[in-house]
């Protein structure tokens, strides 16, 4: 399959997701998409991340191997910044610090750089290469999984009877920098802006673009209908939103209800929400969980003081000093090397 | 010998992907970029299956009858043994910040060599036969069926990964190359897939004791050879002993180190400082290699090779162990050697004999790195040195990948440096510490056959070397590595004729004042040291 392939694949997918709920509404299977559909979805969403999850904890871990970013801790004079304590850390406290700094700040995409070979006539070999950092990635990253979260967690209010002071805060705050009514979100446009943003970078920058499968267009462009569909239902089509909350919180409780009146757009969003918690468990999406068991991550850096089991370690054929000697004895003691089974050369 | 292109020809590198996918491309396997096969008799002597004659270039490698079987088989019980494999085939999103970070697709542009496309060779078999979206959707999925061409796909580009794991320092999960490198290489093993380079070695290693096939005697010899050129050039001869029981530590030093120039200066360079602290030490022929060749493609194979050394400790009743100069062999005894081989129970924690000073760092190991004991030596004021000794030499230091980023051994080497020469320079910050590049010949990749890779790997560290030679007129390049004492001199010579390499304790024995010494006007090399260059015409 080629980038061709998998990027119209993965578009017209999301386009015919789209359409599902549309006719469904239109032959009043309003129920079916209301509250089947995002149960399924739901149960899917546990029940693959639980299996998957169960599935890497059961797994052992062999061997204690993190990935050392900084000194490691040696003689008590060897200095060790507290940059060194974190990247190659010594103590399970340290470890926490490492994964804290690498999900809440994405640490190792914070090194990234980019690598350019220049003309250099200076050099005999004509060619110098050069390094320079990049942030675009992570700024990108950043931007997109955080706005991601400030939504996901605003939603929460459709779940509860009385939304949590944190939620009420949040949306506060998300609404503070654009002065209109109906408030207007942020976090809706730097989530948009920000998967657009990964879209084309994985679209034009020709080794993305090679690299890259239909599971990687396909969630960018599932997400971004949910952003499209939400910021239309919010802004333009104004869904009924006492209406909607009546739904989903009687999903939330269990005493599913379908009130009258709320325009298909709602139903598409849901649908495609649903879509993406099924999918999540069987894809690429998983790395969020996933990080947590990274072994290059969470380990520390302290195998000569602090001994690793291995759970399935067993003994190979080994070749003994005995064998050795046997092969080599003649010529051992001939050299002056002490034996263990010593001969008389005489003989 | 594949004949390589000249280093401007060779710079210009062509980097833009194919326009077919990458599924649809066959390996196409270029002479100077790939290893030979190995030869049946160390699968032998191994017990590695299917020992037999097969040459990379032939269209038939004569593969068992169910090898696809087999493989998939192996590749299950990886998964199954391995939480860092299995995680590794499910998370990555190919977000692409490993791609320009390694030096195979730095220096040769083959787009399979972008980590995250290397490992979606495997990737793809892993979604085709042990998920459920690759079974179901196939080629949508990013899944492939394992074809002999998958396979030859493989196995080219799992041996154009030298282990370095630099990816992994810019992987925002971790994803570590090296991990699957070594379980993709214990699959290709499986099916009787293997290099002759890394077998050849594993087998000498195995029985003789050393992967050049010196068996004790040979290995005795051998270093006799280089207490005569110590006393010849300094009027101190070592007196190194073997095999001796009771003696308070046990040596074991990389075999590269006592096979060829310059490693050897580096041996020289121990054997001189043992003998200045009369150290009761021991050296073994039968744990006479350090560096560890088969965890270059087998965990199995390294515990094997590694078992020596506890074992030969416990036999002669060491109190602890020191480990020489080299980057895979402590990679192994910080990672691996206590899980695979311990616990060392019948060791006490390593205490140095000269200082008092006791490694905690090192109480369940048991075993140091020459670097941290010399580095406490000089501390402690232990040693008489005399920097001006090495004024000739302005080093540069390259930290070697395993050191480095499985282990964070960055400042004792540098203390080291800093207190044996005048001139030390670092290389930019990008090329160094845990952001360091590899040698290009890691991981059992260093075979003649292979050596435009090897060039080509090489180029980002060369280009560093490179730039500080032009700015300081560094002239040597120094290091903690057998391989890259071993490689870097082809290397260099390729890219940048004008610098040299050379080992710390090289040049801690070019500084150390003996008490009765000869008047020293030369270094180990027999170079004339600075202020004598007159007076030596006959020598290089």
């Amino acid at each position: 399959m080629n980038f061709i392939h998998a990027y119209y694949f993965s578009l017209f997918a999301v386009v015919a997701l789209l359409f599902i709920p549309y006719l469904g509404v239109r032959a009043g299977l309003e129920a079916f998409f209301g509250i089947i559909i995002p149960y399924l979805a739901f149960i899917a969403f546990l029940g693959g991340v639980i299996n998957q999850i169960l599935k890497w904890a059961r797994t052992p871990v062999p061997y204690r191997v993190p990935t050392t970013c900084g000194q490691n801790k040696t003689l008590p004079w060897v200095k060790r910044t507290i940059r060194d304590k974190f990247e190659n850390p010594e103590s399970m406290l340290y470890v926490i610090g490492r994964m804290f700094m690498e999900i809440v700040f994405f640490r190792s995409l914070f090194r990234n750089m980019r690598m350019e070979l220049r003309p250099w006539q200076k050099y005999p070999e004509g060619g110098k290469l050069i390094y320079w950092s990049n942030k675009w990635l992570w700024i990108g990253a950043l931007a997109f999984h955080y706005s991601f979260l400030i939504i996901l967690l605003r939603h929460l209010r459709l779940f509860m009877e009385t939304s949590p002071s944190f939620v009420n805060l949040i949306e506060s705050v998300d609404g503070f920098f654009i002065l209109s009514t109906p408030t207007t979100y942020v976090s809706g446009i730097i989530l948009l802006i920000s998967a657009i943003y990964l879209l084309l970078r994985r679209m034009l920058d020709i080794k993305l673009r090679y690299i890259s499968l239909a599971s990687d267009y396909f969630p960018l462009f599932l997400i971004l209908g949910i952003g499209i569909t939400g910021i239309l239902m919010r802004y333009f089509y104004r869904v009924d939103m006492v209406a909607v909350k009546e739904l989903t919180l009687g999903l939330a409780t269990f005493h599913p209800t379908i009130p009258d009146g709320i325009g298909a757009i709602f139903y598409i969003h849901l649908f495609l929400v649903s879509v993406l918690f099924a999918y999540f468990p069987f894809s690429k999406l998983m790395h969020m969980p996933g990080v947590f068991f990274s072994v290059t991550r969470n380990m520390a850096g302290n195998n000569r003081w602090v001994r690793h089991v291995n759970p399935w370690e067993y003994t190979p054929i080994l070749f003994s000093y005995m064998e050795q000697e046997d092969l080599y004895r003649k010529q051992m003691k001939k050299a002056g090397i002490p034996l263990e089974k010593d001969i008389d050369l005489e003989e | 010998m594949a004949s390589v292109p000249k280093p401007v020809e060779l710079i210009q590198i062509e980097s833009k992907p194919p326009d077919q996918p990458w599924m649809d491309n066959k390996a196409e396997f270029k002479a100077g970029a790939y290893c030979n096969a190995a030869l049946p008799k160390w699968l032998e002597i191994l017990d590695y299956p299917y020992p037999r004659r097969w040459s990379v270039t032939d269209d038939d490698w004569n593969l068992p009858e169910n090898w696809k079987e087999i493989f998939l088989k192996a590749f299950e019980d990886r998964l199954n043994r391995f939480r860092s494999f299995r995680l590794f085939m499910d998370i990555c999103v190919r977000c692409g910040a490993c791609a320009d970070k390694c030096h195979y697709f730095i220096g040769g542009g083959d787009p399979k060599n972008m980590p995250v496309l290397r490992a979606e060779l495997l990737r793809s078999i892993y979604r085709r036969y042990f998920t459920t979206s690759g079974k179901l959707f196939g080629k949508l999925a990013g899944a492939r069926d394992l074809t002999e061409d998958v396979l030859k796909e493989l196995f080219y580009y799992l041996y154009q990964c030298s282990e370095c794991r630099r990816c992994s320092v810019f992987c925002p999960y971790g994803i570590d190359m090296a991990e699957m490198t070594i379980l993709g290489r214990e699959l290709l093993s499986s099916v009787g897939i293997n290099i002759e380079w890394i077998m050849a070695s594993v087998g000498s290693c195995y029985t003789t004791g050393s992967h050049i096939g010196a068996p004790p005697h040979a290995f005795k010899d051998t270093v006799d050879f280089f207490c005569d050129e110590c006393e010849e050039i300094t009027g101190i001869r070592p007196h190194p002993d073997f095999n001796r029981k009771g003696a308070e530590i046990l040596f074991v030093a990389p075999s590269g180190d006592y096979f060829a120039d310059p490693g050897t200066y580096t041996f020289m360079g121990y054997l001189l400082l043992f003998e200045y602290l009369g150290l009761d030490s021991t050296l073994s022929g039968y744990a006479a290699e350090g560096g560890n060749f088969g965890y270059f493609g087998s965990h199995e194979m390294g515990k094997r090779l590694n078992y020596k050394i506890y074992s030969e400790a416990r036999r002669l009743g060491v109190k602890w162990i020191l480990g020489g100069e080299c980057g895979h062999m402590w990679r192994v005894i910080n990672q691996y050697m206590d899980t695979w081989n311990g616990p060392a129970d019948f060791l006490e924690e390593p205490v140095s004999p000269i200082t008092g000073t006791k490694f905690e760092n090192a109480q369940t190991t048991k075993m140091v790195h020459i670097c941290e004991f010399t580095a406490d030596l000089i501390k402690n004021g232990k040693l008489k040195l005399d920097k001006s000794r090495n004024d000739h030499i302005i080093p540069t230091f390259h930290d070697s990948c395993n050191p480095a980023r499985a282990f964070g051994f960055f400042e004792e080497p540098r203390y080291i440096i800093h207190n044996v020469c005048n001139n030390f320079y670092e290389m930019p910050e990008d090329t160094i510490r845990e952001k360091t590049f590899c040698c290009g010949s890691g991981s059992g990749l260093n075979a003649d056959e292979n050596l435009e890779l090897r060039m080509r790997g090489g180029l980002p560290r060369a280009n560093a070397v490179r730039y500080v030679h032009e700015k300081y007129g560094v002239n040597h390049l120094s290091c903690i590595c057998a391989v890259d004492r071993a490689v870097f001199p082809p290397l260099l010579e390729y890219w940048v004729p004008e610098v040299d390499v050379i080992g710390i304790h090289e040049m801690v024995a070019n500084a150390l004042i003996f008490p009765e010494e000869s008047e020293r006007k030369t270094d180990l090399r027999l170079r004339p040291l600075k202020g004598f260059e007159s007076e030596d015409t006959d020598e290089d």
